[in-house]
């Protein structure tokens, strides 16, 4: 069961915020994070792998980018 | 394409550039320690227009109409443009006014607080100490719910406005160069002395303007994002960017014989400890309430954020206000309202803060 963090249409630095919020909520298992700019999408990305998660996929569609995230 | 500026390497490379072109844009012309300084160059756009008439500070900057239009042509460049709006844009337009106030009040924003230490301006450590402290109060915000909502996608035109702003302006100040002597010309204003009677080549400026722009855009460059991201998640990312910005500056003040190690007599600063500290306390929290120092403000609204974009004129703005209610400072000291001002701004922004939490 993954958990999804919706940060689109905020600003920084509430993508991470939320991200590092739900990460520290599940310890480990599946996260996906969906973001609107190219900037949320890497500091989410180096927010997550700070916190020793993978980024497994960045999905974008329509302006969107979809991450999945892990952590065994 | 992956995107280099967004690696450490890349942000280190944004902060040497930088740190490197501001002090020759100072060795070309600029006013002292203020080769960049992103609020001092607002209020001389203010000025420039008429918003206030305080006679040495009056020119309307070709470095800002460089970074929001290099900002814009790196997001069209790369696909990153994101037109989007509606995120409070009442809280960032006043979020922006008292940034203003408090940067003036210190007399730079925090990109000219780097410069000034790095110029040896030591009154600058109270006012990068003040900086600190402010954003520090943002991110107990932040901690406890502050959220000010979230933007829309919206019409490219939106987030077309500012950059268009920006190019009509820099078609005015083409159209109306400034006469030998005079301080008018056409609809514009211009200093016949002080800060705003100094400046590099209009191409050099703009130049270094675009270039700057360009590449803070695709590294996300933000001095407030720096100390910010240290603080609430302990990542350096930023302040990389930012310690390599002060130290090519110091090591080209250097080498240009730009660097006067002291307190006393330093140019476009005042040395009362508390206001440099305070003023900044002021300017920080309001920064990091809306997201991002000045700087970035401009680069976001030339990546399309018509809320970056409002704050931006809230600066303008604010810079109209300080002069015309003598809240800003000067070399000689604070203005008359300048005290005043500061308390005002730092309960609007604790108003703010304490106001739009979000219920976990």
């Amino acid at each position: 069961m993954s958990q999804t963090v919706d940060a689109r249409g905020l600003s920084c630095p509430q993508p991470v915020l939320d991200t590092l919020a739900a990460i520290a909520a599940a310890g480990s298992g599946r996260i996906v994070v969906i973001v609107d700019t190219e900037a949320s999408k890497e500091n989410v990305a180096r927010a997550a792998q700070g916190r020793g998660w993978n980024v497994d996929s960045v999905e974008e569609s329509g302006g969107e980018y979809t991450l999945n995230l892990s952590k065994e | 394409m992956k995107n280099f500026f967004a690696t450490g390497w890349g942000i280190v490379t944004v902060g040497l550039v930088i740190g490197v072109l501001a002090p020759f844009l100072q060795y070309w012309g600029n006013p002292g320690n203020m080769g960049i300084c992103v609020a001092c160059f607002e209020r001389d756009v203010s000025g420039a227009l008429g918003m206030h008439r305080a006679a040495v500070v009056q020119y309307l900057r070709p470095e800002i109409m460089g970074f929001v239009l290099g900002a814009l042509g790196a997001a069209l460049f790369t696909r990153d443009f994101r037109p989007r709006a509606g995120s409070a844009p009442i809280v960032r337009f006043v979020l922006g006014v008292f940034a203003m106030i408090g940067a003036l009040v210190f007399l730079g924003c925090p990109w000219r607080a780097l410069l000034r230490l790095a110029g040896g301006d030591l009154n600058a450590i109270f006012g990068i100490a003040g900086l600190v402290v402010g954003i520090w109060l943002g991110t107990l915000f932040f901690k406890s719910g502050y959220n000010l909502g979230r933007a829309q996608k919206t019409y490219t035109s939106v987030g077309l406005l500012l950059p268009l702003i920006m190019a009509g302006l820099l078609l005015l100040l083409l159209l109306n160069p400034q006469a030998e002597g005079a301080d008018k010309s056409g609809v514009l204003f211009y200093s016949l002395k002080g800060p705003g009677a100094m400046h590099a080549p209009l191409a050099a400026s703009l130049l270094v303007g675009l270039l700057v722009g360009f590449i803070a855009q695709r590294s996300r460059f933000c001095t407030v994002g720096a100390f910010r991201d240290l603080i609430l998640f302990r990542q350096t990312h930023l302040l990389k960017g930012l310690f390599a910005l002060f130290a090519a500056a110091l090591l080209v003040n250097l080498v240009l014989g730009q660097t006067k190690v002291g307190i006393e007599g330093q140019p476009v600063a005042h040395t009362l400890y508390f206001w440099n500290f305070a003023g900044m306390v002021l300017a920080g929290l309001a920064f990091a309430l809306a997201g991002g120092c000045p700087g970035r403000q401009l680069f976001m609204a030339g990546e399309g954020d018509g809320d970056a974009a409002v704050f931006v004129v809230g600066m303008i703005v604010g810079a109209a206000f300080a002069h015309n209610f003598g809240l800003a400072s000067s070399p000689k000291g604070l203005g008359p309202n300048g005290a005043l001002a500061v308390v005002i701004g730092m309960l609007v922004c604790l108003f703010i803060g304490f106001t739009m939490r979000k219920k976990a």
